[in-house]
């Protein structure tokens, strides 16, 4: 499914776009700091997540995928370019709910309770009360802090935190989740723990997911596709499958096996570039 | 934030009013005890003979006229204010004038912390108005309120429209709130701006509008800021209240009752003493009032913890 982009970009119509879930066509950001100068952030990014589809963002810091990130979720909006979030554009999917996000922070709010963090974007939009507590308990158990439905976010661990975050994200039963290095902030051993969980609800939402990281074994581990990308400007320089079953199917022992090593070995290629394999060469990238 | 067991908080309230009590009377002690050793004429430096209130006075007089014993002042307030027959007693009077001082200042609170808020949200909405207005707050707070009152008291005496007209105690009102807004602007301006750009992305993300981050996420996020912002809001709305009644002239209040009993301090000098205490009560007050405002909003005082 490796899809790179026909050069010559066809206008994206509803219907070809149908089974997408993100596409994004030429689109580039620049950024004008004061006296004149600008950077270009971003420049000739074509990409397309299909239903379904967990895709990584991976590259060095300033490499632009978390502009890319917010550029689809419409918290910015491009220089140039078009992207469309299911058919619609990204100002009108974010209208609509059409995705949930997730930070690098949790961004709970300190003066909810857990429950009450999860219910934000519900009660935001309307939902009645009864009909809220139902689908809080819901989303507690799928992130198993049932528990702690009373709890406040300064009680929790980092890891408690940002499973709440998560199933703050899912609370709208959305088809696409964006995740901005949510495990950005977490110990190694809570992170795999929290990558294997978020396999699982992927697995039992099927939503698609966009991912920035910057952890290769992170990207192997979670992707279906690896996007890498590169900085100054920011732009997508390859683009890698991985073949490593469905999410269901991922379980721990995987990252023991050949082919999560051979994914690895992969994307550290495609991120240093072929000749080079000495570390250094791609400065920000976390190889753990 | 750690739960703590009911006993624990109750014990806990009980050693606060105990050191509360130790302080009043560790302060009574040694008002007595530099009454003892203190020299009776205080100490002056540089006093040139036959001169009086030459020099500078570095400690103040002892003897029994500038500084009555303790006891002496609870005497006094205990006894009738004035010879006449049916006076009431002076702790009395002063309590009555301590209330009707109470309302004027918390009502020149609620006008003070309206505008006050009602400039912060302005200033909020729109940037040119941060700009226009913030200097224009500051500099409010730099004209002396000696000058403000008669001013206040002459254009409200113009004021009058049917059945209405300027009373004096209105001039008060306008002048303690005059004092109180300025923090609360300030204070509520901040804590409106507090939240993080990842929470206000959040918010950007459930397509809320103006409105719904700011009743959801700014007030909220507002609170710690603006329960020190309405303490001193309170402190000011009762300092700008006492001086207004002197300077304005509205009797009935703690503040003209001071101005009254400090004329018969020569003869009663223990008289002026109660007023005196009468504000500082009146001040203990308002702060308590405060306090038990942020005991309800404690809820909005926790703070996030990084992960």
């Amino acid at each position: 499914m490796s899809t790179p982009a026909p050069t010559a970009a066809p206008e994206p119509t509803p219907t070809a776009d149908a089974a997408a879930a993100v596409v994004v066509r030429g689109v580039e950001r620049v950024f004008h700091g004061a006296k004149g100068a600008s950077v270009t952030a971003l420049t000739g990014i074509e990409l397309t997540v299909h239903d379904g589809e967990f895709v990584s963002l991976i590259g060095p810091s300033g490499c632009g995928k978390s502009t890319l990130l917010r550029l689809i979720a419409d918290l910015d909006e491009p220089s140039a370019g078009d992207i469309r979030v299911f058919g619609r554009t990204a100002r009108q999917a974010r209208i609509d709910q059409a995705y949930g996000i997730a930070f690098q922070q949790a961004g709970l709010l300190p003066w909810r309770s857990v429950a009450a963090n999860i219910e934000l974007p519900l009660q935001l939009h309307g939902m009645g009360s009864a009909e809220r507590r139902a689908r809080v308990a819901e989303l507690l158990d799928l992130v198993g802090l049932t528990d702690f439905a009373r709890s406040y976010p300064d009680q929790l661990s980092g890891g408690m935190q940002q499973r709440v975050a998560i199933a703050r994200s899912l609370a709208e039963q959305p088809r696409l989740l964006l995740m901005d290095e949510p495990f950005g902030a977490l110990d190694e051993m809570t992170r795999e723990r929290m990558q294997t969980e978020l396999l699982r609800i992927r697995a039992e939402t099927g939503a698609a997911v966009v991912f920035v990281t910057h952890s290769i074994p992170e990207a192997v581990y979670l992707s279906d596709r690896v996007v890498v990308m590169s900085p100054r400007p920011g732009r997508i320089t390859d683009e890698i499958d991985v073949r490593l079953g469905r999410a269901a199917e991922r379980g721990e022992d995987l990252r023991e096996e050949s082919a999560f090593f051979e994914g690895v070995t992969a994307v550290r290629e495609a991120l240093h570039g072929p000749q080079s394999s000495t570390p250094g060469t791609a400065r920000g990238v976390d190889v753990r | 934030m750690t739960t703590t067991a009911p006993a624990t908080r109750r014990a806990r309230r009980w050693r606060a009013v105990l050191w509360g009590v130790l302080g009043l009377v560790a302060l009574a002690a040694v008002w007595e005890l530099y009454k003892l050793v203190g020299p009776a004429d205080g100490w002056l430096i540089g006093a040139q003979e036959g001169v009086t209130g030459s020099g500078i006075r570095l400690l103040p007089r002892t003897s029994d006229q500038a500084m009555p014993h303790t006891w002496e002042m609870l005497a006094r307030a205990a006894s009738p204010v004035t010879r006449a027959p049916g006076a009431l007693p002076l702790g009395v009077v002063v309590l009555l004038a301590a209330l009707v001082s109470l309302g004027v200042a918390a009502l020149g609170w609620l006008v003070g912390v309206t505008v006050g808020f009602a400039l912060a949200l302005l200033m909020l909405g729109f940037r040119i108005a941060e700009r226009a207005v913030l200097p224009f707050v500051i500099l409010s707070q730099t004209v002396p309120l000696i000058a403000l009152a008669p001013l206040i008291r002459n254009w409200g005496s113009r004021l009058s429209f049917g059945d209405f007209s300027w009373q004096s105690w209105m001039s008060v009102v306008i002048i303690a709130s005059y004092l109180a807004f300025f923090p609360v602007a300030v204070g509520a301006l901040r804590g409106l701006q507090s939240p993080e750009a990842a929470h206000l992305d959040l918010m950007r993300s459930y397509s809320a509008g103006w409105w719904t981050t700011l009743v959801r996420l700014r007030l909220p996020a507002s609170v710690p800021f603006l329960i020190p912002a309405l303490r001193l809001a309170a402190a000011n709305a009762v300092v700008g209240t006492v001086v207004a009644e002197i300077s304005v002239g509205f009797s009935g209040g703690i503040g003209r009752l001071i101005l009254e009993t400090a004329v018969a301090a020569s003869s009663d000098p223990a008289k002026p003493w109660s007023p005196i205490l009468g504000a500082v009560l009146l001040g203990l007050v308002a702060a308590g009032f405060v306090a038990l405002l942020a005991a309800f909003l404690s809820p909005f005082r926790r703070q996030e913890t990084l992960a």
